[in-house]
């Protein structure tokens, strides 16, 4: 568990981070997200004390971030960056091995734990162990970036915009990967973001930043039904709510029994894909299935149902 | 077309012209001027032309640079064998004094090949290893051809053979100046460097000021040393005893070591703002502490940058140090200094050559200690 109380960073002056108070469950996903000037990445950069603190406290586990010295508290936490920061002149085994070399990891330890993460990161460990960063491509970086930052079994991972370099689709490919590797590890992340598409695709709690405060944290679904702010409201974008909620719902919620026209979608899909095939269709229902097995329908009029009961 | 081949040629066949030797009644008289196919019989020059003519031809092939090299190594061969063929001829019953040295054609047509040379090496690209076994086999045919004699009637050999044991000493005072000062800086220059690339406010004081030096023009330094450093021989006890004097090695020394001071410390802190800031700022948040970071990840990512630096001070020192010939530093540089008061042209070139020589050689080496540092092969042309 990662507390945050009551942390302020000022400079010059004035208030970067402005009195944040804010509690990280372990084994999940919160995205930090926010306007560029709002606070986002120096909040996350207090935590492993590349800034330090004005004022307030950081404690991982109980333990304040203070009681030890900075680089032996960063060893304790993953940290991946924005266009990967990959030392260019060492392999891609050595990239990942930085932190357990610096926690003087036995070398046999070191080669198993680089091998499993490259087949974690869906890259055969043979063809990409001996390879220099230059010859990898973008999403490639971005992964073994993302694998270094998790080498040594971090206590908690923190990710600056560690999708910005990356094109769309990508991007979209990269975030399911954290997504699933999140839940096989049980790792508990933080990210920052100025894109609440990804705010709302990644994370199990969110927080909004602007100028300096947090003025919301909550589940996706809180931001978009409850904004407790005009700054929330237009974050999460006025026309975009009913579309953002759907996607969060998925199929199994609203399953009932029945038969309906047509290709059949997983029950682990959202509503806003069952929408899509129904307007795209002229349908009134889509089929709803359960690994091979056909498992019932979810009709349009029933999507439409759901959304208003958040008004 | 006009390829630098061709350009060769035409250059190589124009140099056949001018007097190939110089004959002279001894070693400070004017001489005269002997053309390639005057300077023996036809059975002694046929051979000599035929690899000359042949080696030029080769090098104007373009496609081919293996056999450019082929033709400029059998060209190189045969203005050896016209030199010793010609001193052989040109001595037989010209007096006990007389004298023969190369000339304007001589020197044209070497350089010549050695371009053509160095411009097949290029197309071809070897890598530093193959680099370093061509200059190795290089040297030892030279070395071979000093050895066997062959070359010995020449009056700039004659000049060594009668100063065999200066010769050795002066090298070894000319290595040690250049090769010195270049330790001295590198210890001196590295720390300020790193120290530099940490602090803003000190780079702004001391790379001005190591500029500054740098603008002395080196006369002038010598000269300034000589007070500054005889007044620490006269008052500083055991100072005299350490070699400490106003002329000398060790002014040459200190002089050298200043000049060299700015492209040691300009180049490491430009070697070590190499390394991208995101790798540095990955580096700070995985726990590296201020030291690992340095030899980590901004040594290693500079070196190539660094070693630079360390090649152009040692070219550098090597010709610079053959000023201190001035002030009785020693080295090649006495040689060129005696031959100019003497006004012989072939003591000039004992200490000329050598050190022309020295700094190629050390030009390639570092260029192949850069390659090797380089901190990831190339993946491409």
């Amino acid at each position: 568990m990662i507390e945050i109380e009551n942390i302020t960073k000022l400079y010059d002056g004035v208030r970067a981070v402005d009195g944040v108070t804010m509690t990280v469950e372990k084994g999940t996903i919160t995205v930090i997200v926010g306007t560029s000037g709002s606070g986002k990445t120096t909040l996350l950069r207090m935590i492993n004390r590349l800034e330090e603190p004005s004022s307030g406290e950081v404690r991982i586990n109980g333990d304040s971030t203070l009681s030890v010295k900075p680089h032996i508290l960063r060893r304790r936490i993953g940290y991946a960056i924005q266009g990967h920061g990959l030392f260019p002149h060492h392999t891609v085994a050595r990239n990942i091995a930085a932190v357990p070399e610096l926690l003087n990891w036995p070398a046999e330890r070191i080669r198993t734990r680089v091998d499993e993460l490259l087949t974690l990161f869906s890259m055969e460990p043979k063809t990409f162990r001996d390879r220099f960063p230059a010859e990898l491509s973008g999403g490639q970086k971005q992964r073994v970036g993302v694998a270094r930052a998790l080498a040594s079994r971090p206590d908690l991972l923190l990710m600056d915009e560690p999708f910005g370099a990356l094109d769309p689709v990508i991007r979209t490919r990269a975030q399911e990967d954290l997504r699933r590797i999140q839940q096989q590890l049980g790792s508990t992340i933080m990210l920052v973001t100025h894109d609440m598409e990804e705010a709302m695709r990644l994370g199990d709690r969110v927080a909004v930043m602007d100028a300096g405060r947090l003025v919301q944290y909550g589940t996706p679904a809180d931001l978009i039904t409850r904004p407790a702010t005009d700054f929330v409201a237009d974050m999460v974008g006025e026309l975009e709510r009913p579309l953002r909620l759907l996607s969060l719902i998925p199929l199994s919620d609203l399953v009932e029994a029945g038969a309906a026209d047509g290709a059949a979608l997983q029950a682990s899909a959202s509503l806003r894909d069952a929408m899509s095939v129904c307007l795209w269709a002229g349908r009134d229902a889509v089929p709803v299935a359960r690994g091979g097995e056909i498992v019932g329908r979810v009709t349009f009029e029933a999507i439409r149902a759901r959304v208003r009961r958040h008004p | 077309m006009l390829t630098p081949g061709l350009l060769f040629a035409v250059l190589g066949l124009a140099a056949l012209l001018p007097p190939f030797m110089i004959v002279a009644a001894n070693r400070i008289v004017m001489g005269e001027g002997i053309r390639l196919w005057s300077l023996a019989g036809p059975a002694a020059v046929l051979p000599g032309l035929a690899a000359v003519l042949t080696g030029l031809g080769l090098g104007a092939v373009v496609a081919f640079p293996r056999l450019r090299i082929g033709g400029a190594m059998l060209g190189l061969g045969g203005l050896v064998w016209l030199l010793a063929q010609g001193a052989t001829a040109l001595l037989d019953g010209a007096g006990d004094f007389a004298r023969v040295s190369p000339t304007i054609g001589f020197w044209c047509l070497l350089a010549i090949f050695m371009l053509t040379m160095a411009d097949a090496l290029a197309d071809l690209r070897p890598g530093p290893l193959a680099r370093a076994a061509f200059l190795t086999a290089v040297l030892a045919a030279l070395a071979l051809i000093l050895w066997s004699g062959v070359l010995s009637d020449l009056s700039i050999l004659q000049e060594y053979a009668g100063r065999k044991d200066a010769f050795a000493d002066a090298a070894l005072r000319h290595m040690g100046l250049a090769f010195g000062s270049l330790l001295a800086a590198a210890v001196i220059g590295f720390p300020l460097g790193v120290l530099c690339h940490r602090r803003a406010d000190l780079r702004g004081t001391i790379v001005p000021v190591l500029g500054f030096l740098q603008t002395i023009p080196s006369l002038a330094m010598f000269g300034i040393m000589i007070p500054i450093l005889g007044w620490v021989g006269d008052t500083v006890p055991g100072a005299q005893a350490l070699g400490i004097a106003g002329i000398g090695f060790a002014p040459a020394f200190l002089a050298l070591m200043l000049y060299a001071l700015l492209p040691v410390v300009g180049n490491t802190v430009t070697g070590l703002a190499a390394a991208p800031a995101g790798v540095l700022e990955a580096a700070r948040g995985m726990g590296m502490t201020l030291g690992q970071r340095l030899t980590r990840v901004e040594l290693p990512l500079g070196l190539p940058v660094i070693l630079t630096g360390l090649r152009i001070v040692l070219v550098q020192n090597i010709g610079l140090a053959v000023i201190a010939g001035l002030i009785g530093g020693g080295g090649f540089g006495t040689f060129v200094f005696q031959g100019l008061n003497q006004t012989a042209t072939d003591l000039i070139l004992l200490g000329a050559l050598p050190t022309v020589a020295l700094a190629f050689v050390a030009a390639i080496v570092m260029d192949i200690l850069v390659d090797l540092a380089r901190p990831t092969p190339e993946t491409s042309a």
